[in-house]
This record gives C-alpha cells, structure tokens and sequence, in this order.
C-alpha cells in the first residue's frame, strides 16, 4: 500500500479508481474494464513524471521525510555483509538514533555509521525519530577513530531531522559533542564518504557528513536550519515554510551548484519509497564508485581540510 | 627579543580607539534597574556598576581594554561573495547586511586584532552581537581561519570571544559550512601547538557553540551567560517542561563540566595573561593598564612590514 503526501492526492484518485476497477473486473468475470484501468495507469504515470520532475523545494522536503522511504537500517543490511553493529560511546550511554559498526563493503572491512529514524511507532521512539544525543555522536567518534587506526573507510548515512533539543542532551554536552565529531570527521587519514539518503538536519548532520566526497539522493535535502524554523524566525510564520525552502537553497541539484554536495545520486521516478530495491542499488553503486575515487592509500587528512576551506567560493548561476 | 620585533602593521588610528562617550548620558540596567551614567558604565566595561550585570560590549572597546594601551592592528579577512543564494524573505540580505552595517559602522559580525596582552603577542578575535545577532557566515569563518593563519604566522595564541545567535540563515548551506571550515582554523592552531583560548559571552548559541566555541584549549565564560546549542525555548516545546533556574546559564556549565572557568569581564584580561604567558612558556605576567607600543616605533615597524611583503 502506497502512503500518499498531500501533493500526491490527485495521483492517489486515480491510482484507486484503477485499482478499484481491477477489484471489480475480479469480482465479475464478464466485465473488460483492462483498456480503461489501462488508460488510468498511464494518466498515472504521467502525473507522477510531471509532479516529480518538477518537485519544489517544500515538497522535496516531504519526499526526504517520507516515512517509506529506505532507511539507514536498509541500506546496511542490503549493501553490506557481516554487519557487526558496536554499541556505546563508553561513557553514558547507547544512543539508539545512531547505528554503526564493522561491516564489509564489496568484500572489504569498513565502518559504516549512520542515523535511523524507524519504521513505525516503537522503533521511531526508540530510535529517537533519528534525532541523535550526545552520545550518538560520542559513539561515532570512538568507531571513526577505530577505523583510522585500522585504516578502514567510514562511510555515514545521514538522515536526520536534527540534533535532539532536550534537557540531557544540553545538559551533556550536545555542542562540544558535534564538534568533536565534526573534528574527528576532518582529522581522519582515511577516506570518509558520506551520504545524505534522506534529511540532512543541521549540526547533527554536519558531524557525520564533512566527508571527502558528500553524495545526495536526488529528493533528500541539506539545511542549516528546517523551512519551518526558518520561517518562524525570518518569516515570523511558520506557514511560511515553502518560501524559506525556496531560499535556503536546500535541494541536492542546488547544493551541487554551491559544491557542496559533489554527487546527486538518481532516485526511482516517484521517490526511493517507491523503488526501495532500485535507491539502496544506486546508493550502492554510488558508495563503491566514491570509494574507488579515494582508495590511493594516502593520507586524506590535507586534501579534506582544503576541500572545506575552499568551500564557499561557487555563488549559483544566475 | 624587543616586544615590538613582532609588532605586525599597526594602525595608528586604532590606538585611538577608545570612544568619546558623553557625559551626561545615562542609561538603565536591564537586571536591577539601575540607572547608570554612560562613561561610568563604559569605564566599567558594561557592567552593571550596581548589580554586577554584564551587557553587551563592541569588539572595538572590548579590544580597547584587552590590548597593551588599547593598540592593535586590525587583521584583513578576505571579503567573501556578498549573498550567494540571493536571499530574500521579508526583505532582501543585502539589505539587511547594509543596515546592520550601517548600525554598527562595522564590515561583519567579527573584528580580528592582533597586537600585546601585558606584553604578551596575540591575535584576538571578537563576534559582534550587534551585527545581524553575530551570525556566522561565509565572513565569520573567513574571519576565524585568518585569525588562525595569522596566529601561527606570529607563533602566537589566539584568544576568541564568542557571541552569536548561530548561523546566518540567509547563507543557508554556506553558513553550516562554516561549522567545518573553522574547524580546520581550530586544527591548525593545534597542529603548531599554539593555546586557543575560547571566551564564551551573552549569548553564544547553534552552530556556533556546536563548533569552534567548543574547541578551546581553555573555555572561560562571562557570568551568566548563555551558552546552548538548542535553546531554552525549543526545548520547553519539545520536552513541554519549564527548564531549571539558571539552565544553560555560564555558572550551569562549568557545574556540568564544558567550561573551565566563569570569569567577570573586570577581571578577563589579567586572567588571559596569566594563562597565555604559562602555556606559551613565557616569565610570569606584566598586568596593569600598559601603555601603548611607542608610535614612531610601531611606524617603523610598518613600514619594515610593507617593505619585506613587497619583497615576498
Ligand atoms: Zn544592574
């Protein structure tokens, strides 16, 4: 069963009005109602290449939310082979918001870190609607730093609406967590690929993503701040969020403009909620092809810092 | 070594930096009430002359105090791309840059500085609430890397007083990048082993205490300042709880370990020496209001300065 986004109402219409016709052309064998269900497909179809070709900012946004969309979890257990999650940042607790651990990737050992947002009600609690505490990003300092002694990659998932705002989480060091780990992110002599599968929240996204090579599925966004906060501060009306989606730039095509998203990976037509299989294939693929980029066995450590100070200097085209 | 020989580009206007105040002005302090002359007010650094309050102050009067005679030469930070998403929300980002420029006669939310604390060479670096909430942009982290690149040139600390509301949305990805890209300034203060001494003011918040606020060799506070990434209002709609009294407040920090110390503006600059001259290995601190470096001198210098940069 499709969960439908608001936007997509008038594709849910006819997607049920064809299955509907199906139902009854099973229920009464003498109805032939197949050039009409037929008809209602390819209107489908060609509604869904319209509205997805043509996503704004604000519905992007919804797209990165989806609660179908592939998750951290199944992107782990697709693309790797003898996932061995590591727990705990040796000090607090365990934060269920990041997982991570020894995996391999096309057969070799890496690290594999990432935020999980869940699938349904318990595992979003549990799993802190992906919304990591300082220990989430403790814990992906201490598996960072494993990987650079042993020389293993780090690849990071991002998906995250945003460091968790609770009273522990500040009370425990929230800002000196993900600055740290934005540290670690940057002394690593490894190669350290990140992607952005779903949101790219903020500071607790820029931990895990100052990577030497930052791909972006081609519906998940990157912010410093969600369209919604902004629009409540700029704005002074939070319903204002599809103007401050717009000018935050927050799209994977206009962050590849400003340089820093260096690869847009493609997405099914319809969202990776709609093609799991096909999304975790061509994050995949992108993954190894990242990899291969950087596999020199040199020391990544000076190439990553310019990468980052150079930052800043590509405007958008006109 | 004469104390001058590292004396780079002095300014001779800035010696003269201290503001004339007016007199007869006064104004009132938003804690106690209290009503208090301007020049005493600003002889006692902003703070409360009755309550112990500590209000905002410009980078310019605060490195008026912090350098030897209120002398320092101001550091170049390369300029960056005026608004490069083309911003616009209520009104346009230019606009805004403008205004706050023209509030507070200064380019961006930064001043960068180098000269002598109490004899001891440093450059120091000082966000401006004042300016578009001290938000940290393309600028701020030009201005922060510069600050860095010109400490290890010197081989001396860097000293860094915070103040920000966070990012500057209206750079949108840009400003987040900034988060890395002063990291790395912070990376090679480390690498060449010189102190970076983070001074936390009212109110440091965001990507700004989630980044180079948080990297300090030594982090100090001024009293009851607030220090967050997520404030105090996010969180009371999220945990829908009322906070504690005094949460995230200075004095909460140095309780739960992220600060070393929680220290009165009065008493910063002296504490500063006292801790720079130790790490840097250098004779116990010369402390006290001293003068400025002689101006012929530092002229000399300058003009020794622009001769070898023209030669280089
Ligand atoms: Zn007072």
């Amino acid at each position: 069963m499709t969960n439908y986004l608001d936007f997509e109402k008038p594709l849910a219409e006819i997607e049920g009005k064809a299955a509907e016709l199906r139902a009854m052309a099973r229920a009464n064998e003498e109805m032939d109602i197949e050039d009409e269900a037929q008809a209602l497909d390819k209107k489908a179809a060609d509604l869904l290449q319209q509205m997805y070709t043509t996503l704004t900012p604000w519905r992007k946004c919804l797209v990165a939310r989806h609660a179908d969309r592939p998750h951290c979890k199944d992107y782990i257990s697709t693309l790797f082979t003898e996932y061995t999650p590591l727990a705990g940042d040796r000090n607090f607790a365990d934060d269920h918001a990041v997982m991570g651990g020894l995996a391999r990737f096309d057969g070799k050992p890496v690290m594999v870190i990432g935020h999980e947002k869940g699938n349904d009600t318990k595992s979003r609690i549990e799993r802190n609607f992906g919304m990591a505490r300082p220990e989430g990003y403790r814990k992906a300092i201490r598996l960072m730093d494993m990987a650079d002694r042993f020389g293993l990659p780090v690849i990071t998932l991002v998906d995250t609406p945003g460091a968790f705002p609770g009273k522990g989480a500040e009370e425990r060091g929230q800002s000196e967590a993900i600055a740290r780990s934005t540290q670690k992110c940057l002394q690593l002599r490894v190669p350290l690929v990140s992607v952005i599968i779903g949101e790219g929240g903020s500071g607790g996204a820029v931990a895990f993503a100052t990577a030497d090579r930052v791909a972006m599925l081609a519906h998940s966004v990157y912010s410093v701040i969600s369209p919604e906060g902004c629009a409540s501060i700029l704005w002074k009306d939070a319903e204002k969020m599809r103007e401050a989606a717009e000018a935050l730039r927050l799209t994977a095509q206009e962050l590849h403009q400003l340089g820093v998203c260096d690869r847009i990976i493609d997405e099914p037509m319809g969202g990776a909620h709609r093609n799991k299989d096909e999304t975790i294939a061509n994050v995949g693929a992108a993954i190894g092809e990242m990899l291969a980029e950087l596999d020199t066995g040199k020391d990544r450590t000076a190439a990553r810092r310019k990468k980052y100070l150079d930052l800043g200097q590509k405007g958008l085209a006109a | 070594m004469n104390w001058i020989s590292n004396y780079v580009r002095p300014r001779i206007n800035s010696i003269f930096s201290r503001r004339e105040v007016p007199e007869n002005l006064w104004s009132k302090c938003d804690e106690c009430g209290t009503m208090l002359f301007h020049r005493e007010l600003a002889e006692n650094l902003n703070v409360c002359t009755s309550c112990g309050h500590h209000m905002q102050i410009s980078p310019r009067d605060r490195f008026a105090n912090l350098f030897d005679g209120g002398a320092f030469a101001e550091v170049d930070v390369p300029v960056p791309n005026a608004d490069p998403l083309n911003f616009r929300d209520q009104k346009k980002y230019p606009d805004r840059l403008k205004a706050a420029q023209k509030q507070t006669d200064e380019k961006e939310a930064m001043l960068v500085g180098t000269g002598d604390m109490g004899r001891t060479p440093i450059v120091a670096a000082c966000q401006d609430f004042s300016f578009m909430a001290g938000s940290m942009g393309m600028y701020v982290g030009n201005a922060i890397i510069a600050a860095a690149e010109k400490a290890v040139e010197r081989q001396c600390p860097l000293i860094l007083f915070t103040a920000a509301g966070g990012a500057r949305m209206q750079e949108g990805i840009l400003s987040l990048m900034q988060m890395p890209r002063t990291t790395v300034a912070i990376e090679m203060l480390k690498e060449a082993n010189l102190p970076y001494i983070v001074v936390l003011t009212h109110p440091t918040t965001g990507g700004v205490t989630a980044s180079y606020a948080m990297l300090g060799d030594v982090h100090i506070a001024e009293p009851n300042a607030l220090i967050c990434f997520a404030g105090p209002r996010v969180i009371e709609q999220t945990i829908r709880e009322k906070l504690p009294e005094g949460f995230q407040r200075a004095e909460y920090l140095l309780d739960h370990g992220m600060l070393d110390r929680v220290t009165e503006r009065g008493k910063m600059r002296d504490e500063l020496i006292t801790i720079t001259r130790m790490l840097m290995g250098l004779d116990p601190a010369i402390t006290g209001d001293l003068p400025a470096p002689d101006i012929t001198e530092a002229e000399d210098m300058l003009e020794a300065v622009k001769g070898e940069d023209s030669t280089s």
